[in-house]
């Protein structure tokens, strides 16, 4: 379990974006966060993964306070992290990047398994680099792949529909709906997309730096889809993507 | 023959104990072997250092190698290669160069080779520099490449130098012909004190003809690379040069490209990037478990491939 105690963050010659956050994130369930735009989404994540910092309050991941851990460290210990804007590299191809993930070399069978679950061929992706001849959906997908190709214990994907064009959309929902039949751990979503809030088994509505709700799928997502709760913001409809 | 030259001869030549096809091996200024076959000839120069290589029109899927070593200090070689590829030759020439210092001794090696590539001949040109050794003798290579490409001749030069050479000036220089084209892959690592300056010029002077030159470095240190070059379109045709630098610590590099387009219809683009690793690059590899030492490795690394 991901336990998040009392964690506030500013940004770097800025005002304060996260003003206290509690939050428990259970294992074997699909958490989707989701929120307006500004409120803090983004940099939960970060925190988590270790790419930022907080100022203030703990992470704990199975009772262990992994606050103190580096990207790496929490990287080993099964933190996995899919970017909201996917990195590119000169020199590096797709197949570079999933042995990287997966620790080791990979056979085609299994680089296939992997890119089919976002929706790519392995014999047209794996010799690419992942650099900018990828367009912005390909590239998404890969670093979706990359954290796909990781055994871990916290899977975090942030805004994972971002990019993704309507025919691959129907695959990433999958793709959640299948981490989730055998999990070992917990994953999270960020996202506004209402197909997404809809299979999430737990809820998190973050606005203003906290946590304005939390509470099971079916039950939070109505009022949010109505527009009276704290997610006024939401695009919610597939046609934002 | 001497295990250094065992050593070199792997680092920069695809030799494994043998080599595959016409050879000759120049060792400290002489020849160390030589094998020329039935379509590949290989003669001394007469009136200098250095070979003159004919191959004949039509031959196919061929190789030629002529690794050049200069195993120890105190030595200045120079040598002048001429390959005169025959019409429609499909070959591959690997021109690898090693220097090796164990002493106060400069090794330098200076190999100046010409290419005059007949109509619809095709050529890969492998060429692998390094320097080994703990010597304080400096270590240099200064290639020059000379290349006239005929009608619709194709030359792809994979060049690299990394790593081992203090001081190196690379010169290419090519003139295309009708329809013919020129494919460079160069990739240059400096560290610590050692200096490379590279330089293409290239006249683009048939139509349709055209040049695609991708130049990847990265200095350390305080490393200095120089990159230069100059496309110059004559005709309709199409030139593309790109340099890609990644500086880290208190590396310099310096590049200058230059495109002139003497017609209507050249078509001349040059893009050219230098910086550190990116930090995101750094993070990424990081979430997948890299130290922040292993990601920026795997990084250079395969900038370098």
């Amino acid at each position: 379990m991901l336990r998040l105690e009392n964690l506030t963050w500013s940004a770097p010659g800025g005002g304060p974006v996260l003003r206290g956050v509690d939050l428990e994130v259970p294992d074997g369930k699909l958490t989707v966060i989701t929120g307006p735009n500004g409120g803090g989404k983004t940099t939960i994540a970060k925190l988590v993964a270790g790419l930022e910092t907080p100022d203030s309050g703990r992470i704990l991941l199975d009772g262990e306070d992994i606050t103190p851990l580096d990207v790496t460290s929490r990287a080993r210990k099964g933190v996995s992290y899919a970017f909201q804007q996917p990195v590119r590299f000169k020199g590096l191809t797709v197949r570079d990047l999933l042995e990287l993930a997966g620790g080791g070399q990979l056979d085609e069978d299994t680089l296939c398994a992997i890119l089919s679950r976002v929706g790519l061929c392995a014999r047209e992706y794996i010799s690419r680099e992942v650099d900018a001849t990828l367009s912005g959906g390909e590239i998404k997908r890969i670093e979706i792949a990359t954290v796909l190709a990781r055994k871990s214990r916290l899977w975090i994907f942030d805004e994972p529909e971002a990019g993704i064009d309507l025919w691959s959309f129907q695959n990433l929902i999958q793709v959640f709906q299948e981490l989730r039949k055998d999990l070992e751990g917990a994953v999270v979503v960020i996202s506004h997309q209402e197909r997404i809030l809809s299979i999430a088994d737990e809820l998190v509505v973050i606005s203003g730096g906290r946590v304005q709700d939390q509470g099971p799928g079916e039950k939070l997502l109505p009022g949010l889809l109505s527009g009276q709760g704290a997610c006024a913001a939401c695009p919610g409809k597939e046609d934002a993507i | 023959m001497k295990q250094i030259t065992k050593d070199l001869l792997r680092e920069v030549s695809e030799w494994t104990g043998e080599f595959a096809g016409a050879y000759n091996l120049r060792e400290d200024g002489q020849c160390a072997g030589r094998q020329s076959t039935e379509n590949i000839a290989i003669e001394s120069k007469a009136d200098g250092p250095g070979l003159v290589i004919r191959v004949r029109p039509g031959t196919k899927g061929e190789t030629v190698s002529i690794p050049a070593l200069v195993t120890q200090g105190g030595l200045d070689d120079l040598v002048y290669n001429d390959f005169f590829i025959g019409e429609g030759a499909e070959i591959t020439i690997v021109a690898g160069c090693g220097v090796h210092t164990e002493d106060g001794g400069a090794a330098r090696h200076n190999g100046i080779h010409r290419f005059f590539l007949e109509k619809d001949s095709h050529v890969r040109y492998l060429e692998k520099h390094v320097g080994t050794g703990h010597g304080h003798g400096l270590r240099s290579i200064d290639p020059v490449t000379e290349i006239v490409l005929g009608e619709n001749a194709v030359l792809e030069m994979d060049t690299s130098q990394l790593g081992g050479v203090d001081r190196s000036t690379r010169r290419t220089s090519a003139v295309a012909g009708p329809g013919a084209r020129l494919l460079v892959r160069e990739r240059i690592l400096t560290e610590g004190e050692q200096q490379a300056r590279t330089d293409f010029d290239v006249q683009l002077d048939g139509e349709g003809s055209g040049a695609d030159i991708i130049s990847r470095s990265v200095a350390r240190g305080h490393s200095r690379q120089q990159y230069r070059s100059r496309i110059i379109g004559n005709a309709r045709c199409t030139g593309h040069s790109e340099c890609d630098a990644i500086i880290g610590e208190q590396g310099v590099v310096d590049a200058a490209p230059a495109l002139t387009a003497n017609s209507g219809d050249a078509a001349l683009i040059h893009e050219a990037a230098i910086g550190k690793i990116a930090g995101e690059q750094l993070l990424k590899l990081r979430t997948l478990g890299l130290t922040e030492e292993e990601a920026e490795a795997r990084i250079v690394a395969g900038f370098l491939k």
